[in-house]
């Protein structure tokens, strides 16, 4: 168990550096960053000498193997747009990117896994048919287009909800939380749903048809055989067996929500790392860009140890095994 | 009696409307990008210098006409051909109490003109600064530079002790690890003090109440959001989040201005728009013309010129927002000349005639390269010029990019047909002239001619601009190198771009042509 968790620990270092290596090599594209720094009427001694200093000029690899050491003496430079070292903005960034993300999966995983088991269960109700072809529209639709109807429905037209940003955030730590003020909390709705929507309806979607199936399998009727409660053939027996799928998918699309809530952070400026990225890659800000590049990546791969430890808890085949092979 | 209630009732709110202006009023303000730093020397980029103004001074400002009028200075005036005196205003203090006094605009000069200062440009010509006394300073040039005052308009004073005391006294080096004190920490003598800085969520400025001037307009409090999706800016500018957004999209204007709670005021830009063409080289780089470079032909370049149906442009893709241009310069710049802005009329006959001429009756292939995040609907007009070009057999294609990468590309010269446009910063035709059509010589001169386009008369009238203090001969001199650039088609001209901005009902602004919100002119009632 240990061994395992080191070993995939090994393999996030891997995929990291092959994240960072492939990234420098499309930096040379980006455009070039002093050009936006000094304005137009800097001289040409200045550029070259600027660009000679923040080693632009030099070939991609040489510039990756400078990023890989100094980063392994915890340095990743200061970026070139607000002045302001790299770590210092990724950890302000990332508790409201997680705050949104967490939310966002929480949302998906309350309403989606209640409404795919109902949809399972009474698979002809007009309830289940509508929540499954409105469950149509939450994947079909572009993130960006929902959350900017919902902003037009909720803030302009209603004056409900806030358009953008976070709202008021209270320091704990080194934590920023929304989750404490009024603010906060109103200011959470509209991106959370807006994050959330394509996640819960694919989790909707998943536990139903499992659910469906499951319940065909023999050991379902024979729990009813037995003369089980509903509530225990349900959720006891039925549920539980559709969860191993729904577990690789959630982990999988947490990795995806953290990384892709670039386009909802956008819409809703909403200050985490996505609009960091987003706004480095507009002004070419090459030590942003490669530390988040190589931050998702660790997301990822952390997401996906968990989600192979979570296999321990729920099968219980996999604990049978496992403890006998790693004792020897 | 009841008559008598009321009347009390009027007069007390005359009176609470006759003491608003004493009450706290709050501006909130966003745009697309947030400010970078509050080292006015650290980047040089034209928003940042705009919010830097509301802290930090300069020795003199613009008026609402762009003539240079008093800041930090009180008076000036030219010892010789290289230098120039300036009398300080007496009873300033920096924010934070230290008194302004000629010492800190040596100092400031000389943190301007250091090594990594990226704003050394708007010292171009100064060599020093030197104290004569406590309220006294002169500045050296290399030699006579006419544009001075209008350079220094950007050259802000910081405060010496303050700079020591914070360890800044050097500009921000990108390569170190550390931000420093000034990236987020500001100490001006302007009219407002930094209170709050939470780098792309929100800045907070509030107003300094022992600022030696007079705020025309009534803001105490500025909030600046930067919101970088367009749909939103525009939401929460009609949901009334905030009261005034400075770039916002020509799509939305007919839904801002059919609310009748949001006013959208346009004024014109100090900006040119135009196409410029690889005039040096003997083949062009993207281009099916081999042995020779087409755009050497005056004919050819006229044959683009005539081909080009701007009224079409301006009035489809810019919504009515352009006024089509046959000059380099808009009529808001010093030196700007009636006479030199002629454009050919629209022919595509007349142009087909000229390029046969040329001889190139079927026309050739090219490669139009383009920004397609910079100006107003830039992709788009180029988009448009490559098929109206069709229309006289050239085959254009089209490269369009966003502006990180496209200035860097343009700038090595790698390309044969590009669009740029070109506000003019001190708002005196020679900075355009210096940058865009001057030979370029890689020691500043033509640093933007990416055409390299070169012509001797040229070279020689704006060599003689920079350097003749008879203010008359200089005019001259600059709308004849005007007038020779019309009939060069040095660039062929397309619009000066008109920028809508948009705001609240409550919200008075006066309009800038160099795009700047200058809060001091601004009223919220």
């Amino acid at each position: 168990m240990t061994a395992f968790v080191i070993r995939r620990l090994l393999q996030a270092i891997v995929v990291m550096l092959v994240v960072a290596f492939v990234a420098f090599s499309l930096f040379q594209y980006v455009g070039d960053p002093v050009q936006l720094m000094m304005g137009q009427f800097a001289t040409p001694a200045d550029r070259i000498r600027l660009t000679h200093e923040l080693g632009l000029d030099q070939p991609f690899y040489v510039q990756f193997f400078h990023f890989v050491v100094n980063a392994l003496h915890g340095q990743f430079g200061v970026s070139l747009r607000i002045g302001k070292p790299v770590s210092v903005l990724l950890a302000q960034r990332l508790p409201a990117t997680l705050e949104l993300s967490i939310c966002a999966a929480l949302l998906a995983l309350a309403v989606g896994i209640p409404a795919g088991v109902y949809a399972g269960l009474r698979p002809n109700s007009w309830l289940a048919r509508t929540a499954m072809s409105g469950s149509l529209v939450g994947v079909s639709l572009p993130t960006f287009l929902i959350g900017i109807l919902l902003i037009l429905v909720f803030a302009v037209k209603l004056g409900w909800l806030p358009a953008f940003g976070r709202g008021d955030v209270v320091h704990l730590g080194g934590w920023s939380t929304g989750l404490l003020t009024r603010t906060g909390l109103e200011s959470l709705i509209m991106p959370t749903i807006t994050l959330g929507l394509f996640q819960l309806t694919l989790i909707m979607r998943l536990v139903r048809s499992e659910m469906l199936e499951v319940l065909r399998a023999d050991y379902i009727k024979f729990a009813r055989a037995r003369g089980l409660s509903d509530r225990a053939v349900n959720f006891g027996h039925a549920l539980r067996n559709t969860l191993v799928p729904v577990i690789t998918i959630t982990g999988l699309q947490l990795g995806s929500i953290i990384a892709f809530s670039i386009i909802t952070e956008q819409v809703f400026q909403w200050p985490g790392m996505g609009l960091l990225f987003v706004q480095a890659v507009s002004y070419a800000d090459i030590p942003v860009m490669a530390a988040y590049l190589c931050l998702i990546a660790l997301v990822f791969v952390v997401i996906n140890l968990i989600v192979d430890l979570l296999y321990f808890v729920v099968d219980p085949r996999l604990r049978v095994d496992r403890p006998g092979a790693a004792g020897r | 009696m009841r008559k008598g209630v009321s009347l009390c009732i009027s007069a007390l709110l005359a009176a609470m409307l006759v003491a608003a202006p004493g009450y706290a009023k709050t501006f909130r303000w966003a745009s697309q990008g947030d400010i970078l730093t509050f080292d006015p020397y650290a980047q040089n980029e034209s928003f940042n210098n705009t919010f830097n103004a509301y802290v930090y001074e300069s020795l003199v400002q613009y008026d609402k006409k762009f003539n240079v009028v008093p800041q930090l200075a009180v008076k000036w005036e030219q010892l010789g051909p290289t230098q120039w005196r300036f009398h300080l205003r007496p009873n300033v203090k920096f924010q934070e109490g230290e008194p302004f006094t000629a010492d800190d605009v040596v100092f400031s000069v000389h943190r301007q003109l250091s090594k990594r200062s990226m704003t050394k440009a708007y010292l171009v010509g100064v060599v020093d600064a030197k104290k004569v006394d406590d309220l006294t300073v002169d500045l050296i040039t290399d030699g006579p530079v006419p544009v001075l005052l209008r350079q220094l308009t950007d050259v802000r004073i910081m405060s010496k002790s303050w700079c020591e005391k914070h360890n800044v006294v050097d500009v921000q080096d990108y390569v170190a690890k550390e931000e420093t004190y000034a990236v987020s920490h500001a100490d001006g003598t302007g009219p407002y003090i930094l209170k709050s800085r939470e780098p792309d969520v929100k800045t907070v400025l509030e107003a300094n109440p022992h600022w030696w001037g007079k705020l025309e307009g009534n803001v105490t409090e500025i909030v600046y959001t930067p919101i970088k999706s367009a749909a939103t800016r525009t939401a929460a500018l009609l949901s009334g989040e905030i009261d005034f957004v400075l770039d916002p999209p020509l799509q939305d204007l007919p839904k801002l201005k059919s609310d009748p709670n949001i006013k959208v005021i346009e004024g014109t830009e100090s900006r040119t728009v135009f196409i410029g063409m690889d005039q040096k080289r003997d083949e062009l780089l993207y281009s099916n013309v081999k042995g020779k470079n087409p755009f050497k032909d005056l004919r050819v370049r006229q044959a683009m010129y005539e081909a080009i149906d701007i009224e079409a442009i301006k009035r489809t893709l810019m919504r009515g927002l352009s006024i089509p241009t046959g000059e380099l310069v808009t009529p808001q710049v010093y030196g700007y000349d009636v006479a030199a802005n002629t454009r050919p009329p629209f022919s595509v006959a007349k142009a087909k005639v000229l390029l046969k001429q040329a001889g190139y009756p079927n026309g050739f292939e090219v490669t139009l390269d383009c920004p397609n995040d910079r100006y107003i609907n830039d992709a788009l007009i180029c988009q448009a010029l490559t098929s109206m070009w069709a229309k006289i057999g050239l085959k254009v294609k089209l490269d369009a990019m966003p502006k990180a990468q496209y200035f860097a590309k343009i700038n090595k010269l790698d390309t044969s047909l590009y669009m740029l446009g070109w506000a003019v910063a001190t708002f005196d035709a020679q900075d355009a002239l210096i940058n865009l059509v001057h030979t370029r010589d890689g020691k500043g001169d033509g640093e933007y001619n990416d055409g390299s386009y070169s012509n001797p008369k040229m070279d020689d009238l704006i060599d003689r601009m920079k350097v003749e203090s008879d203010v008359p001969k200089r005019l001259a001199l600059i709308h004849q190198a005007l007038m020779l650039h019309t009939q060069d088609v040095a660039h062929i001209m397309l619009h000066q771009q008109i920028i809508p901005w948009a705001m609240r009902k409550n919200i008075v602004v006066t309009h800038s042509a160099d795009n700047r919100l200058r809060m001091q002119w601004v009223h919220v009632n």
